[in-house]
């Protein structure tokens, strides 16, 4: 068996279930709902995508880039003080140590390779948190590819480093106005965009939302978070681990963590964002407070009110803040496969200051939200003392040191 | 099925035809543009039910859109405010899939049916996903007219143009909705390539702005929808007579070149 050490060959699992019909996960969620100008682009993409990802010489590419570029694989690393504080053993999938700091680089270096498959020449993207802008800015360097990103104005304002970054790697950052201005309204300018010019255009979306083929293709290319984990979870622990926790956005990085683990008997933990809390209104709960809707280009959970418009979401995390969640996602949690928790601003601003004091890790303040839920479990006793959690620690802290400075000094006034 | 005969009538009396777009809600006198619309010789309307989320549309009905809902339009109230509007040419509502699957297929089918509406338009709802809201709109003796673009293959097209009820919805473009300096060649192929696959009426949209592209378009199709250009003129404080001389020049133009 593999060590899945740094610098080992990356080991791609065999491909994953795919949807059936046009796109549909479990519950009829998933579709095809876009202006019939982009319908022959996800086509092409579609079968594109199926043909590479049975293609040997595709998967190998895909491999070495995930090695020689992103870093990968990346370690489970066991948090022996905090197990210690909270009574259950802590793992960690530590995505924070890619190239570019977050799993988003995953679905983009498969993004990339297609759209090169593909003869295209221009990416264009959303981002909330920048790190989805920031993996797309940086293999569109890598690939010579030209590279929009499209971002809501309040995202441009608090990840103002994530802005440079794009800017640095050579891409040009468009701040998006409409609406709430943020994810919701950067991917709606994506779509006008791509609407004009999807014959020369690759939408690289960033999480496993949009239209057929996005949710199975995004999964798939970030599947490799769940199959390297539940290998080193195996050589680590003898076996599967008891919880699996993720955060969930648009649900990348969890639906991939849990690709993994589907068929075993662990829990699976998908964290929202509760915001200011749930009875708030502000937040950004799709799964627990979502009713079904159809939104860039999938039905699935929505945050609407009694008229069908979408609502406006809310979380201290630009990544979480995002009134929807992928159409697999709604199909889980309709079947009862995963379960859906959430965790407010404030209990993430803790989880990302006691992860950084007790294990030297500074978390993202998305995945800070799954530290946040653990925490809780563990102390209200829902997750059984001494069990074993593995959380998936999505990307790193820096991008939001500067916010969180910020709201500690706001709290201390 | 009054759309489309009322369309087919007007084409064989040998006019182009000119369906105006008007955003629903926007401001408490929407209604007498509509009238006002009507009188300058619109052969049907096209009334926007406003979505927080228009991904075909451009920065003008964005704008239209948000505004008409900051001041409380809903879909319930936009379709209560059209029933029985004294008005004698057919109206067609133009919304996103996400209202009408969220008050039900058979709900909203019915309660446009009961308010007189004769047709709509979802452009985020394609062909291959129509099945709900299509059968249950079919049932409603609602038309619902379906869109082809610049990208739709033939064998697609021909499909679309035979399940599409009302009219062709010919996206004019390849963009979304908003004001254009210049018809693009495009548009003129889009109109004869469905001409070429349907008897029902071709009507080009997206993008046409002036007399001068309407009548151009209409050189390739049956008629032009305009929408973007009319809606402008209702943000910068246009009224009722504003949208009636506005239409009176499409219509006047329309008329001249035939
Ligand atoms: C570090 C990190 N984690 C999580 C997310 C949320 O995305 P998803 O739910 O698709 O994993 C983001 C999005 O920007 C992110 O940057």
């Amino acid at each position: 068996m593999t060590s899945l050490a740094r610098g080992e060959p990356v080991l791609l699992g065999p491909a994953g279930p795919e949807p059936t019909g046009l796109g549909r996960f479990e519950g009829d969620f998933g579709g095809r709902f876009v202006p019939e100008s982009l319908v022959p682009a996800l086509e092409e993409l579609e079968h594109e995508f199926r043909a590479a990802w049975h293609s040997d010489e595709f998967r190998r590419e895909f491999a070495d880039l995930l090695q020689s570029y992103a870093g990968r694989p990346t370690p489970v690393t066991e948090c022996h003080r905090l197990s210690e504080r909270l009574g259950v053993r802590v793992l960690l999938k530590r995505e924070d140590l890619t190239h570019t700091g977050s799993h988003k680089i995953n679905n983009v270096l498969g993004q990339a390779l297609l759209t090169r498959r593909m003869s295209k020449r221009r990416l264009i993207a959303e981002t909330g948190a920048g790190q989805h802008g920031v993996a797309t800015a940086t293999a569109a360097a890598l690939f010579g590819l030209e590279c929009i990103v499209f971002m809501g104005a309040v995202d441009v304002e608090r990840q103002s480093l994530n802005v440079f970054r794009m800017r640095l790697l050579g891409a040009e950052v468009i701040p998006v106005h409409s609406g709430s201005a943020t994810l919701k309204d950067a991917i709606n300018d994506a779509l006008r965009d791509w609407v004009a010019t999807v014959e020369t255009t690759h939408y690289c979306i960033g999480s496993v939302v949009g239209p057929h083929p996005y949710p199975w293709m995004v999964r798939e290319f970030q599947r490799v978070v769940g199959d390297e984990a539940r290998t080193q979870c195996r050589a680590l622990l003898g076996g599967d681990p008891d919880v699996v926790v993720a955060c969930v956005g648009g649900g990348s990085n969890a639906i991939g963590t849990f690709a993994g683990f589907v068929d075993t008997d662990a829990r699976l933990v998908g964290v929202e964002a509760a915001g200011l809390g749930l009875e708030s209104g502000k937040h950004g709960a799709s799964v627990n407070r979502g009713v079904p809707g159809v939104l860039h280009g999938a039905k699935s959970l929505f945050l609407q009110d009694e008229h069908g418009q979408i609502r406006e979401a809310h979380s201290i995390s630009a990544g979480l803040d995002y009134p929807g969640v992928g159409p697999e996602h709604a199909a889980l949690a309709a079947a009862g496969r995963a379960e859906y928790a959430c965790a407010t601003d404030h209990e993430a601003l803790d989880a990302f200051q006691a992860l950084s004091v007790t294990e030297g890790i500074v978390p993202a303040l998305e995945p800070s939200h799954a530290l946040a839920w653990v925490t809780r479990a563990a102390r209200e006793g829902s997750i059984a003392p001494g069990s074993t959690v593995l959380v998936t620690l999505s990307g790193r802290g820096d991008k939001d040191a500067m916010q969180v400075a910020e709201h500690l000094s706001g709290d201390s006034r | 099925m009054k759309l489309e005969s009322h369309l087919r009538e007007r084409r064989e009396a040998g006019h182009k035809l000119l369906v105006p777009y008007v955003t629903g809600g926007l401001g408490a006198g929407w209604r007498d543009v509509l009238r006002a619309v009507a009188a300058a010789g619109a052969d049907a309307i096209e009334v926007g039910i406003p979505f927080s989320d228009p991904v075909m549309d451009g920065k003008t009905i964005q704008e239209a859109s948000q505004r008409a809902l900051e001041i409380g339009a809903t879909p319930d109230a936009i379709i209560a405010d059209l029933r029985g509007i004294d008005i004698d040419i057919p109206i067609a509502v133009m919304t996103y899939y996400n209202p009408v699957f969220h008050a039900g297929h058979e709900r909203f089918a019915s309660a446009l049916a009961d308010a007189g509406v004769d047709a709509a338009i979802i452009p985020d709802l394609p062909f291959d996903e129509l099945d709900g809201w299509g059968d249950a709109a079919d049932r409603a003796r609602v038309e619902t007219v379906l869109l082809a673009a610049p990208t739709t293959p033939e064998e697609r097209l021909r499909l679309i143009c035979e399940r599409s009820r009302g009219f062709v919805y010919a996206v004019a473009l390849m963009g979304v909705t908003g004001e254009r300096a210049n018809l693009p060649e495009q548009a003129l192929t889009m109109g004869r390539r469905c001409s070429k696959v349907t008897d029902r009426p071709v009507l080009l949209g997206v993008g046409i702005s002036t007399p001068e592209q309407a009548v151009q378009a209409a050189g390739a199709a049956d008629g032009v929808v305009v929408g973007s250009a009319l809606v402008r003129r209702l943000l910068q404080g246009g009224g009722p007579d504003e949208a009636g001389a506005f239409v009176a020049g499409l219509r006047a133009a329309l008329d001249a070149a035939t």
